[in-house]
């Protein structure tokens, strides 16, 4: 079980945003993607679920090649990957407990008590038992990130992709949501993908680190051998540092 | 073409089917019979003052009769709900879309267009003849009360000329006309909602676009009719 990212390109009409990008993650491992903002990182995200296809390229999921699959298949798929959104994409219409059950109706296999409890548990998982009946809109940011990975991880999937989940939040907020990745890791032995820029909580929930650079795969490595590079792009960038980065 | 093929995902739209008639056409029932009332009482002192001298003032009840429901019933009504219920739709689907709560559908393994789509067309095309029938009977009826009460026009002289040309095809032609109008106000407000890009100044543009697009189909669409089953 494992997700292999081969040689991707992509581009959005004169803008070629991945320029044979490559990654691989191996099963129960948190991998962490680095980069500026606009360099392709949830891109890069929406191709492992086939909300974009590469114009070259695969992506194989469980062995799998998303970018081959017709859409029924890539449904099939997305049922064992759960999807952590930038600002979390709560269906505002709805309630957070039917936010939340949305992935487990779509499965068909679950009674309506089923639900109603899974629904309950992933809400306790996140602190935020009892909040069900609320709207997205009487919750802070931090709280409807929550509900995002309450909604991701309801139907236990296999991989939890997060998209950014500390971008905007206070140093606290930050804390407890990289908590959150490392529980999921340890405690449901999910594999996971985290785009980021923000280096302290990359450090923290990272098994391995990618560094995405100009649509190609610039570093890989440990958070141990990020911190040693000699490379001044990548050195630029987790140090905050520009000057690096033009020299480079 | 993703319509018709998502028709097929039955489990997907059936349940929120009869919440988008609900939205699509019982809400827009009060704006509707108030155009169609305002429509019926002008229609009548316009054919009053046109014919006076002329003919027969019984041919106010036929004209009445005729033009509400062959063109003022579906057009007016059309045109009134592309703002009502296309705009509506259009921006609802325009901010899911901006916000990426239609990529996380998807991300859930929904067909965003089996679950926006679908429900909200079908709700079109099955309650908008429903108003428009609503609509052309009170604006008939509109008409009616003002002949007797400004026009000195009795009831029967009214029905008289209602009945004078009534052929039961025109009712039916009105329907034809009506869901044709339902589909495009919905398709195209879910067309231009699904295609948003840009944040809020985004979500502006399609609804207006969705507005101004659909009122030109309805246009194009209700001189089709009018060139093809009359």
């Amino acid at each position: 079980m494992s997700i292999q990212l081969v040689n991707i390109h992509k581009s959005f009409g004169e803008k070629e945003v991945l320029r044979g990008f490559s990654l691989t993650i191996d099963a129960g491992q948190t991998m962490v993607v680095i980069g500026g903002s606009g360099s392709g990182k949830s891109v890069t995200l929406k191709h492992i679920i086939g909300l974009l296809r590469p114009d070259i390229g695969e992506v194989w999921v469980d062995g799998e090649n998303v970018a081959r699959l017709d859409q029924a298949s890539v449904y099939r798929i997305r049922r064992k990957v759960g999807f952590v959104f930038q600002f979390a994409a709560l269906f505002d219409s709805m309630t957070i407990a039917e936010n939340v059950a949305m992935g487990l109706e779509r499965m068909e296999t679950f009674s309506e008590a089923e639900i109603r409890d899974r629904v309950e548990e992933c809400l306790e998982w996140v602190d935020l038992g009892g909040y069900g009946d609320r709207m997205p809109a009487q919750l802070s940011g931090g709280q409807r990130k929550r509900v995002g990975f309450a909604r991701a991880i309801a139907t236990e999937p296999d991989y939890i992709l997060y998209d950014e989940p500390t971008t905007g939040l206070d140093p606290i907020t930050k804390a407890v949501i990289d908590e959150l990745i490392m529980k999921m890791a340890d405690e449901l032995g999910v594999t996971g993908v985290v785009i980021t820029h923000d280096m302290d909580s990359a450090f923290r929930i990272a098994d391995r680190i990618a560094m995405l650079h100009e649509g190609r795969n610039r570093f890989e490595g440990t958070p141990e051998e990020l911190r040693a590079t000699d490379d001044p792009v990548v050195k630029g960038f987790i140090e905050g540092r520009p000057d690096l980065l033009e020299s480079a | 073409m993703d319509a018709l093929k998502a028709l097929r995902k039955v489990r997907l739209w059936a349940p929120h089917l009869v919440g988008q008639m609900v939205r699509v056409g019982v809400e827009s029932v009060p704006i509707a019979l108030f155009i169609a009332t305002f429509t019926g009482v002008v229609l009548a002192l316009q054919a009053s003052y046109t014919f006076t001298g002329a003919m027969p003032l019984y041919f106010v009840g036929t004209l009445v009769g005729k033009t509400m429901i062959l063109e003022l019933g579906p057009v007016l009504t059309g045109l009134a709900l592309s703002g009502r219920v296309g705009a509506n739709i259009a921006a609802e689907i325009g901010t899911m879309r901006v916000t990426e709560q239609i990529d996380a559908l998807e991300a859930l393994a929904y067909d965003p267009v089996a679950y926006l789509v679908v429900p909200r067309v079908l709700a079109g095309a099955i309650m908008f003849p429903m108003v428009v029938i609503l609509a052309n009977a009170l604006g008939v009826l509109a008409g009616w009360g003002t002949s007797m009460a400004l026009l000195d026009m009795s009831s029967p002289e009214f029905l008289k000329g209602l009945r004078l040309f009534f052929d039961p095809w025109d009712v039916q032609f009105s329907v034809i006309k009506s869901i044709s109008f339902g589909i495009t106000v919905t398709a195209v407000g879910c067309s231009f909602g699904f295609h948003t890009r840009g944040g809020a100044a985004g979500v502006g543009r399609a609804t207006t676009q969705a507005v101004v697009i659909s009122s030109m189909i309805i246009l194009v669409l209700d001189a089709f009719w009018a060139a093809t089953l009359l």
